[in-house]
């Protein structure tokens, strides 16, 4: 049975999701708009999952995107714990996992990553946690509290939240990383430094450049991690944090592009023009930097939110951003922008010592990228003047008595 | 519940009910008012949920944080009132209060 629904389809409904079905009503759009969504609850915020929300000071409401009466109110149809098995792009239907075909006018898939699982002996036992969904971390905050102790494969942004909630919840927390400093794939060696000294400080343990190669149990439950050299690492609960693949499988089984991600243009299309990819799924291209990336932040996920509810809705597209992302682990505000690709030198303004600088990253006169560690005003002045690829002074970049509107300027 | 104007830069007014406990910029974002982004979803984190505050409230919308001072001082179109709306809890002192809202928060 095929249901009427010309309009547009949404997959996904995470932020992304959530996101771009609210801005196409904000824009004034006024065909319906169906919000298929594989979890049971309506678009709610991850960020706070490993932050916030773990250490017990957000609720589920704040935790929400929008009031779930919103929905009904605007006039966005949601269908939650539904999958999408299939797009027929000719067609312009999608398969729902109900057994119901949908069709579409314009659709956009908003799938998501999923958290990579570890194919070692033991990875299916009780207590070996991921954490992307609300679920997820309503399992690993009832398996953290006194006396629990925590080990997180995978010294990435997840992980080290997670390490300091539950260090806050009064959990002991130990970080594995496969390679030799924490972050290695998303952060400078000063940063890794930076934050191994800081978790250290605060009773995190690490395992660096350790391989796991098992996890053992005891009565079916996670007891330890086994590593290549042979100790074991007790927990009473893993965390695996070891990366997130995109969702893309229904989009390449659908014949559009796909590159490790859906690839879409500035206006978030992908290679079919009635079909649309935001977010963590998506492989776009970062127009400052002349290439393509998949990136996996709530700013990405926003920002294409907002290309493709105007590309559909015919307004002016936005104009493009410089990527960034931040975290929260202590009382660190960690904020970050652009990438340092092409970089031939490192700058470091402050001392790392001091608990308040920024590095950043140059190509030549130009700045890439910038990390800043309690340091709002790098952060700021450094995201437009990456948006400006316009060449700064090298020496008053490092000098903190000059200050970044002086550089700036 | 204290009532909120939010004012968008076109002059379209939205007057809402917003519970004491949630944030200004949580009030517009709840509702899908226009003109607040809050990319970060209210952790000072990004400097999108920038609003003025008449002056006549000025007081009873506390003080900024250094925090939020820095991110405020690079945001477009920056005035003494200011402020990051994500960084003003609503409370029923703040029945009446009246935020505009920059042209553009990117």
């Amino acid at each position: 049975m095929t249901e009427t629904s010309p309009g547009v389809v949404i997959v996904g409904a995470g932020h992304a999701g959530g996101t771009v079905a609210a801005l196409l009503r904000q824009y004034g759009l006024e065909t319906p708009i169906t919000l298929i969504g594989e979890e049971p609850i309506p678009p709610y915020q991850r960020p706070p999952l490993s932050k916030a929300w773990l250490k017990g000071e957000a609720d589920a409401d704040s935790l929400a995107l929008k009031p779930s009466e919103f929905y009904a109110e605007v006039g966005i149809k949601l269908i939650l714990g539904v999958k999408v098995n299939a797009i027929h792009p000719a067609a312009h239907t999608v398969d729902l996992s109900d057994g119901r075909t949908l069709s579409y006018a314009t659709l956009i898939i908003a799938t998501g990553a999923r958290a990579r699982a570890l194919s070692i002996p033991g990875a299916d036992l009780r207590g070996v946690l991921s954490l992307r969904s609300a679920a997820d971390a309503e399992a690993l905050k009832a398996a953290l509290g006194p006396g629990k102790r925590l080990a997180v494969i995978g010294g990435g942004y997840i992980g080290l939240e997670a390490a300091a909630s539950a260090r806050a919840l009064g959990a002991e927390a130990v970080v594995i990383e496969r390679e030799p400093r924490i972050l290695a794939r998303v952060a400078c060696e000063v940063l890794s430094t930076f934050f191994t000294d800081y978790h250290r400080a605060r009773g995190v343990d690490f395992e660096l450049g350790a391989m796991v190669e098992a996890l053992e149990g005891d009565g079916g439950h996670v007891s330890g991690v086994r590593l290549a050299d042979g100790r074991v690492v007790p927990c009473d609960v893993a965390l695996v944090g070891v990366g997130a693949p995109p969702n893309d499988e229904i989009a390449a089984a659908a014949g559009l592009e796909c590159q490790g991600g859906i690839v879409v243009d500035t206006q978030a299309r992908t290679s079919d023009p009635d079909i649309f990819a935001i977010g963590d799924v998506s492989h776009r291209p970062l127009p400052h930097y002349h290439r393509s990336f998949r990136l996996e932040s709530v700013a990405n996920a926003l920002e294409q939110a907002r290309q493709a509810a105007a590309a559909i809705i015919g307004r002016p597209p936005p104009p493009h951003e410089v990527t960034w992302n931040w975290s929260d682990q202590y009382d660190i505000k960690y904020q970050f922008a652009g990438v340092p690709f092409d970089v031939d030198d490192m700058l470091v303004r402050g001392d790392p010592a001091s608990g308040k600088f920024a590095v950043f990253h140059l190509t030549g006169d130009v700045i890439q990228a910038v990390e800043a560690i309690n340091a709002p005003a790098e952060f700021m002045a450094g995201r437009q003047l990456i948006g400006q690829r316009r060449p700064i002074s090298r020496t008053r970049l490092a000098d903190t008595t000059v200050s970044m509107k002086e550089v700036a300027a | 519940m204290p009532k909120i104007t939010y004012i968008e830069h076109n002059g379209s007014e939205h007057v809402l009910e917003v519970k004491s406990g949630l944030s200004v910029m949580e009030g517009a974002v709840k509702n899908n008012i226009p003109g607040i982004d809050a990319d970060c979803g209210g952790a000072c984190a990004c400097a999108t949920c920038h609003v003025y505050v008449d002056a006549a409230w000025a007081d009873k919308t506390g003080a900024k944080s250094a925090m939020e001072e820095s991110m405020l001082d690079f945001a477009e179109n920056v005035e003494p009132t200011s402020r990051l709306s994500c960084q003003i809890k609503v409370t029923d002192q703040l029945d009446g209060l009246v935020v505009r809202m920059p042209e553009s928060q990117h």
